[in-house]
């Protein structure tokens, strides 16, 4: 470490520890407000058509229901009522057309949720049926048409040639060209090309999405389960045409986020509502509802390496198909800022990727703990692998000898800095005991072993501020509006202002979010946290810091004095009296890529590395597949809290692990048939690998806060194609498209043993 | 639909305690609705998740499935129930020592769970603790954790 600190760097247990431990903790899901409504939702069952007409009558004859609303009511308060962070697509209920089976149309109120549930039984709509596309490669060229003209959000300069492109599902298109591709595979000695494919999965928070809307004094107040707090004022705001600060936006914690409540989830109808009813509204959601709402793409990768006799690679070209569902919510920037990863963390001289977000008629996809980033790996590494098993070259060899070290340049033309690509792949190398014998396995039951790595780059640029108030007794209360969803900030922030301040954390408390009080922050997404936000939290309190010892001069005290702060302000003030308050704000440099290369020299301020290794075995008589070792190894700079790292590795791993196995979202035209958690398999006690063990390896993020950066997502992104390359290290079938089921590894064991399965 | 509501009786962590309670209401609704304690929270709404955990007569049953007027005259003890007099539970202690938690949301039921298989089996295994603990989820997954909060857990209760 390179310089002494005393808090950062322990492990703390979490603040909140004791309020959870005790079910005090507060969550929207439970909340309630005096003389609330309850909304509950009428949802689109056609994938896309066009309203023809929608009765509403015998849902507004039952008892108790308050009312009955549909998106023509929805624009007498918000006269442009279309959201989203990247495009303004998305209607808050369904206007003219429906784009997915999920999609809200009407919402019925009434102080007894089950009546509100009950009456949205017995609306009834009436649909034209339109083409449907449900494919991402099909909707590059499908006659379907989601939206007749794209919408891109006015603030991005990078969406502009986006505005008015009429009949195509194409949201945006990246592209990324570094050195010559075509020459390079003519040279190569070996080329190779596969395609490989993710499929739907969602986030299920335990806590579903919910928000309560409340009118005060002319404002409006939401309390809401929302990683992304300035956001939605800013969103709210605009689409009533309200200054910033006549919305408030409240955030205690979130039982679980992973991404599925950034930007605007129930925000805009909970918002709608509780103007046209003047009523306090509560819009919680079920957990069916939250596969309707937001998803993580499905994906189509094909990618193409020539290596040239030594086993270097010398040019990769990247083709991603992103299937972004019915509205873009945050895809475009998922191809984008991920899309230009896509060629892993390799020094490649010659690259070409072309990434495409596009719209179908699904439930909209958006950011899933990784952003695109274990879609991406999934693909290059079995991609990786594959290249390696054919060069019958060491699969850990042929990765060290391609792999992108510090000060070369990765593909989208920033510099690599302070990131230990190659460290972790030689700290996972000796965790596994690579080089070291391995049974393979007796009779049925094979064993094998893979690795994977992947990286990613920070969602940038991006804004955090903080506040830093000093009481008079020396407490301290820091307000900022990043939003802790389990991942340990709260922590990690009053550890940061502690540190700078000297003082201990229990002198620390932090306000949650609420745009009233605490400042500016982009969200609380992407592994951001720790390094923007962790720098305004810092600058915040090195003021408050100097501002005390400015006092302590002014009092006539000698520099460095140790005279405790409440004697400071005793003596200013004559009494426990006074605040000294400093504030940070952070925004990382940045340049934007190149419209025709995408190239930038400065396109993220650091980089995450996360690799997995894995060790299992699999039931040739079956299909099974038994994790019985799962390293996570990463570089996430100076650890601050060791064991809340270690906790969101694991937590990430076997997340991850839930989408490479198990977790799907199955359709029959357009409609999810397993939108439950009866039927949609997320991990529990019995699948966790008997073994687990997560590593980090010794680095410092230089520009860091205290040498951090970024560990929330790192550990997903080796998971999926580690399993897959030991599944082939096992018995010699390859799975190109997720989930790994018994089923797929049983067919594939058939086909290559020359007696196919016919297919169900 | 019909609302007809039912006065009910019943013991709520050791007190005495009346309601009046819609037929159709479930447990969770009551806890939250008439009590304020939050501490039960549906999730999955299919009785899978465990987030709902209470115990009846000693029992632990999914408070989303369980209909509020089945308490009458039982004795319903939930996560509120486990910190006495200002001071945690063992299996409380352990889960914060251990760092068995990330969001907290299906926390008071892993808890309570907890305590039911320590009643049961004072000295458990990994391999019992994922039994007895399979029906409740942790999105976070911090199940790893939570296996040595469980232990941790053990030991305590093994101290006093």
């Amino acid at each position: 470490m390179a310089m002494q600190t005393t808090i950062i760097g322990q492990s703390i247990p979490r603040l909140e520890s004791n309020d959870k431990a005790t079910g005090r903790a507060e969550y929207i899901h439970t909340m309630r407000l005096p003389g609330m409504l309850h909304a509950k939702v009428f949802r689109s069952d056609t994938p896309h058509g066009r309203i023809l007409s929608i009765d509403t009558a015998d849902a507004a004859a039952v008892s108790g229901v308050f009312g009955v609303y549909t998106g023509e009511d929805i624009l007498k308060v918000m006269p442009v009522p279309y959201y989203g962070p990247a495009f303004h697509d998305q209607p808050i209920l369904a206007l003219e057309k429906v784009r997915y089976v999920g999609e809200p149309v009407a919402v019925v109120l009434a102080e007894d949720p089950h009546i509100a549930e009950e009456a949205a039984q017995l609306i009834y709509a009436d649909y034209e049926e339109l083409p449907a596309v449900y494919d991402e490669i099909e909707a590059m060229t499908s006659e379907a048409t989601v939206h007749e003209e794209l919408k891109p959000a006015g603030m991005f300069p990078d969406l502009k040639h986006l505005v008015g492109r009429r009949d195509t599902n194409v949201a945006l298109d990246y592209h990324l060209r570094r050195g010559e591709t075509e020459g390079a595979f003519a040279d190569a000695a070996h080329v190779f090309e596969h395609t490989f494919r993710t499929q739907q999965t969602m986030h299920t928070p335990l806590e579903p999405m919910a928000t309560l809307a409340e009118q005060r004094e002319g404002r409006l107040i939401l309390h809401s389960s929302s990683q992304s707090p300035s956001f939605v004022r800013i969103e709210i705001a605009r689409l009533l045409g309200w200054p910033e600060n006549k919305v408030r936006v409240r955030v205690p914690f979130l039982g679980g986020g992973f991404g599925a409540k950034v930007y605007i989830k129930t925000e805009a109808l909970a918002a709608a509502l509780a103007l046209l009813a003047n009523r306090p509204i509560k819009y919680a959601q079920t957990m069916e509802e939250q596969f309707y709402t937001i998803s993580k793409h499905p994906s189509t990768f094909r990618i193409k390496s020539g290596i040239d006799e030594s086993g270097k690679i010398l040019a990769r070209e990247c083709e991603v198909w992103w299937n972004g569902g019915a509205y873009a919510d945050i895809g475009p920037r998922v191809t984008q800022k991920s899309g230009f990863t896509a060629a892993g963390p390799y020094d490649i001289e010659n690259v070409s990727i072309d990434s495409y977000s596009l719209y179908t008629n699904r439930p909209p996809a958006g950011a899933l703990r990784g952003f695109g980033i274990p879609q991406l790996v999934w693909a290059y590494e079995s991609h990786t692998d594959l290249i390696a098993r054919e060069l019958g070259v060491d699969p850990m060899t042929f990765r060290r000898q391609n792999i992108l070290k510090n000060g070369r340049p990765q593909a989208v033309g920033t510099t690599l800095v302070d990131t230990e690509i190659d460290g972790v792949l030689v700290e996972l190398d000796r965790r596994m005991n690579w080089s070291g014998p391995f049974g393979k396995g007796e009779g049925t039951v094979k064993r094998g072993r893979g690795i994977a790595i992947g990286f990613k780059a920070s969602i940038s640029p991006t804004t955090s501020m903080a506040i830093v108030n000093v009481n008079a007794d020396g407490s301290i209360i820091v307000h900022c509006s990043t939003t802790d969803m389990g991942q340990g900030s709260d922590t990690a922030m009053a550890q940061i202002a502690a540190e700078v301040l000297g003082v201990g954390v229990d002198k620390v408390i932090i306000i949650h979010p609420d745009t009233d009080v605490t400042p500016y922050d982009m969200s609380t997404l992407g592994s951001r946290s720790t390094y923007h936000m962790g720098h305004a939290v810092r600058l915040a309190a090195t003021e408050a810091r100097d501002k005390l010892a400015e006092m302590a001069k002014e009092l006539g005290l000698p520099e460095g004095t140790n005279a405790p702060v409440d004697e400071l302000f005793r003596r200013k003030y004559g009494m426990q009296a006074g605040n000294v308050i400093g504030s940070g704000s952070f925004i990382p440099p940045y340049k934007p890529t190149d419209h025709d290369t995408g190239q930038s020299s400065e396109a993220t301020p650091y980089w995450m590395i996360g690799a997995t290794g894995v060790e299992l075995s699999v039931d040739t008589e079956t299909g099974h597949v038994v994790i019985d070792r799962l390293i996570t190894v990463a570089d996430l700079g100076t650890a601050l809290n060791p064991e809340i790292v270690a906790t969101q590795l694991s937590g990430a791993a076997i997340m991850q692990l839930g989408f490479t196995m198990t977790e799907e979202m199955v359709y029959d035209r357009g409609q999810v048939t397993n939108a439950n958690l009866a039927d949609y398999k997320i991990p529990g006690f019995f699948d966790i690998p008997s073994i687990m063990e997560n590593v980090v390896v010794e680095a410092e993020q230089k520009s860091g806060p205290f040498g951090a950066k970024g560990v929330g997502e790192s550990g997903t992104f080796g998971v999926s194609p580690a399993i897959a390359n030991a599944v082939d290290d096992a018995v010699g079938v390859r799975i190109t498209e997720m989930p790994l089921t018994p089923e797929k590894v049983f067919r594939a064991l058939r086909k290559s043993a020359g007696q196919p399965l016919e297919e169900a | 639909m019909s609302a007809g509501k039912r006065t009910i009786q019943f013991k709520l962590n050791g007190r005495d305690v009346s309601a009046d309670v819609v037929s159709h209401w479930n447990m969770v609704e009551m806890l939250q609705g008439e009590f304020g304690l939050t501490g039960a929270r549906e999730s999955c709404g299919l009785g899978l998740c465990g987030c709902c955990t209470v115990l009846m007569d000693g029992k632990a049953v999914t408070g989303c499935l369980s209909l509020a007027v089945l308490a009458d005259g039982k004795d319903i003890e939930t996560i509120e129930s486990q910190e006495i007099d200002g001071t945690l539970s063992a299996e409380q202690r352990a889960f914060i020592e251990s760092g068995g938690l990330q969001c907290g949301y299906c926390t008071p039921g892993m808890i309570l769970m907890t305590k039911k298989l320590l009643d049961e089996n004072p000295n458990p295994s990994d391999d019992d603790v994922r039994h007895y603990l399979s029906g409740n989820l942790c999105r976070c997954a911090a199940y790893p954790e939570i296996i040595a909060a469980v232990h941790r857990a053990a030991e305590l209760r093994c101290r006093s």
